[in-house]
């Protein structure tokens, strides 16, 4: 028997993996080390049990129409419940069962569609929303349930691929192939469907936005309790089992497709459900807003908020909401956009070791700003010191404005090459080290106030573009698993 | 004694390539079955035609005269057997206590309305399903207990991973474990508690088992009887000592006794 004692075959490495474990087993303690403010953030946020968190979020939300103006509370107050809701149901789907559907926006459409066949003046039926929501629901879940059957073959890009097949057909078919049914066309084309019914509940009919702010309240309650109860369940187990590994979970008695397929249709219903009641806030339903880029924010305030984390969720709905509507075209706080930007980057600066590295280089950016404007105003012609600030909030902020940063005034040029160079100087600046780099930061800063006077301010829809992918560059490198998220550990 | 999984004439060939040839193999309840053999003898192919992972080209797998063949992994994980990989697949970043928790789906019903819902009848079965969790871990005295319930699995030691597998497949409650190389980067001192556990396993569990090993100590500790493969060919069984001594076996691990054995 000694001959075996030798068995060619047993892993001889047990060194290494201690190696990888010792690290795996301080990823905790490092989590709980890091400092700065998100870090605290999201530490206190741990710390307290959900129903708190729940109660906190709600308390804080019913607030809000006794403070905020009608408009106000439409656009910050209402949408980010709509958003953070919608993103719930797409957090079932990507962060717990791992199913990168990019359907998503096409069952938010479906509920809407369903909401505007079932009480409108369209086909004349009138049905009361107690009764059309939850056909809305059912319609999407068994769309649902269709899409979650490509799942069963499918898998990661695969997947993706076809799920927005399904999207890109879903607004094709409402806008374009709009069959005529019933002497009428089902989905009415480019124009969609409107004069929809308002929300109508056992003949209580919703019309302010107050009322229809509560009832959000109500739903968004109600979906995360639901949702957040299902994670904490058998179910939610076996859809976090078959993310981590679907052969392992299958084989420990889990029926893997058949709850990826539930997994699409709690999604489904989720955004069914929203879809419906967006409809009926809007009063109309168009295919315009049911495209790929209202996929892509639903999927950022997920991934912000860090995939499979609900409280996430809902703080990734509010930060990109809110930033979302400073930063529209239209808002009627146009000021505002600047506090947030300015805000944003004195907050990074600030959290720059040790503590007076933060105050040379804020003291040097603007001694910096003033020395350049000085100079620029000697010697250039008076056009290029010429400009005001844009939505200063008042005439004499435009002025002190612009006499910190160049604002010219008839070189169309000078915002291109400007924005080009703050791309190059950022680039630039990860080439220097330790002090060279925070001096190197202070003309970039100033460089990026005047790009931001310039260029960012004036056209508000291109900046919320702009500082989105910048947010997510910013946190794909410093948490990668979103701001609420848990990061998850590979190790094979 | 009863025979609690049998495989009739079961053949499974990848390509051109056979790895499983017209295999019969017998295991009896509360018997612990060793299966050795060379690398790519076809065992853990074996596991997984008996898993369900592979549907095997030709023959049947009976479980108490049921048979398995074609039926969906999770089915038949549900009607009693389970398994743990070589390879080590734990649901990583979940805890410790959730991955046994998990592995109980077969064998609980509450469905996601009621979960929703957090009825009383959900509460109770969730606590049962948290009691068995725990008694399956407590099975490995200290090493599974404590904090470590609330840890991620990826923070384990490798030895503790080997064990929560085991943890694992003994939640959905089979009548027959396959282990699929449990001593594999184990020390000498944690081969020696392992081979201890299998037996507790036996005698406390109640478990049948049929287990992979390549560790010849932990293989001479455990087994009532001892398979050996060889290109998908049983080449002997028997007694430990029989199968040892069997030139064919020596033959398939050393090579041709004249010629390589310098």
């Amino acid at each position: 028997m000694s001959e075996f004692s030798q068995t060619p075959g047993i892993p001889e490495a047990p060194e290494a993996r201690i190696g990888v474990d010792e690290w795996v087993e301080q990823a905790d303690e490092r989590r709980a080390r890091a400092r700065g403010p998100l870090a605290l953030a999201a530490r206190g946020v741990e710390r307290m049990p959900p129903s708190v968190r729940l109660l906190v979020f709600l308390a804080v939300a019913s607030s809000l129409p006794f403070w905020l103006n009608e408009g106000d509370l439409f656009s910050y107050g209402l949408f980010t419940l709509l958003y953070a809701t919608l993103a719930l149901g797409l957090n079932v789907v990507v962060g717990f069962a791992g199913l990168l559907d990019l359907g998503y926006v096409a069952f938010y459409g479906i509920g809407a569609y369903t909401y505007a066949l079932l009480s409108s003046d369209h086909y004349g039926i009138h049905w009361p929303a107690e009764v059309t929501i939850p056909i809305a629901m059912a319609v999407t879940a068994l769309f649902g349930l269709g899409l979650g059957l490509t799942s069963r073959r499918l898998l990661g890009d695969y997947l993706a691929i076809v799920t927005l097949f399904f999207a890109q057909a879903f607004v094709a078919f409402t806008n374009t192939a709009n069959p005529t049914i019933a002497g009428k066309g089902l989905t009415g084309g480019s124009n969609g469907i409107g004069n929809l019914d308002p929300l109508t509940f056992f003949g209580y009919q919703l019309t302010t936005t107050k009322q229809e702010y509560f009832f959000l309240v109500l739903v968004f309650a109600l979906a995360a309790t639901g949702l957040y109860f299902i994670n904490q369940s058998r179910t939610g187990r076996a859809w976090r089992a078959l993310r981590e590994d679907p052969l392992a979970a299958e084989v420990m008695s889990i029926p893997v497709n058949r709850l990826k397929i539930l997994a699409f249709m709690m999604g489904a219903a989720t955004a069914g459900l929203c879809g419906a009641i967006f409809a009926a806030i809007e009063q109309a339903t168009v295919s315009g807003n049911f495209t790929v880029s209202v996929l892509i924010t639903i999927y950022a305030i997920v991934i912000l908020g860090g995939l499979g984390s609900i409280a996430g969720v809902v703080l990734g709905a509010v930060v990109i909401n809110v930033t979302f509507q400073f930063l529209a075209p239209q808002s009627d706080h146009p000021e505002i956009k600047r506090w947030l930007f300015y805000g944003t980057i004195l907050l990074l600066v600030a959290m720059m070791r040790p503590w007076f590295r933060p105050l040379i280089v804020i003291a040097g950016t603007v001694a910096f700003g003033f020395a350049t404007h000085a100079i620029v105003a000697a010697a250039a012609p008076a056009s290029w010191t010429a400009g005001h600030a844009v939505d200063a909030g008042s005439p004499s902020r435009a002025k002190a404005i612009a006499d910190w940063v160049i604002i010219p005034v008839g070189h169309p040029g000078f915002r291109t090459y400007t924005y080009i160079g703050l791309v190059a100087a950022i680039v630039g600046l990860r080439a220097l080290k330790g002090w060279w780099r925070t001096v190197g930061l202070i003309p970039v800063l100033y460089l990026t106030a005047i790009v931001w006077e310039n260029a960012l301010a004036p056209n508000p829809a291109v900046t919320a573009l702009i500082l989105f992918g910048a947010m997510l560059v910013a946190l794909m490198t410093v948490r990668p698993q979103g701001l609420l998220g848990t990061a998850r550990v590979e190790i094979v | 004694m009863a025979r609690l999984l049998e495989l009739k004439g079961l053949s499974k060939a990848f390509g051109g390539l056979t790895v499983i040839d017209d295999l019969d193999l017998v295991v009896n309840e509360d018997e612990i079955v060793s299966v050795i053999g060379p690398n790519g003898a076809g065992k853990t192919t074996l596991f997984n035609l008996i898993t369900g992972i592979y549907p095997p080209d030709a023959g049947e797998i009976l479980l108490d005269g049921e048979n398995l063949v074609g039926l969906p992994a999770h089915r038949i994980t549900s009607k009693g057997v389970a398994r743990t990989f070589q390879t080590l697949r734990l649901f990583l970043n979940m805890t410790v206590l959730e991955n046994v928790m998990a592995s109980q789906y077969g064998r609980t019903k509450v469905g996601f309305a009621r979960a929703m819902l957090r009825t009383p009848g959900m509460r109770r079965e969730e606590r049962e399903i948290r009691a068995r969790a725990e008694e399956k871990l407590a099975f490995f005295g200290q090493r599974l207990m404590g904090y470590r319930w609330d840890q991620p699995a990826y923070s384990l030691s490798y030895a503790n991973r080997r064990r929560l597998e085991i943890a694992r497949a003994m939640a959905t409650e089979p009548r027959i474990l396959l282990l699929d190389e449990p001593a594999a980067g184990m020390n000498p001192a944690e081969t020696q508690e392992l081979t201890e556990l299998i037996g507790k396993l036996r005698t406390e569990g109640g478990y049948t088992i049929l287990v992979i090993e390549h560790d010849m100590h932990v293989v001479e500790g455990i087994s009532d009887r001892v398979i050996a493969l060889d290109h998908g060919v049983k080449i002997a069984e028997g007694s430990f000592e029989e199968v040892a001594t069997s030139e064919q076996v020596v033959e398939a691990y050393l090579g041709l006794s004249g010629t390589a054995a310098k």
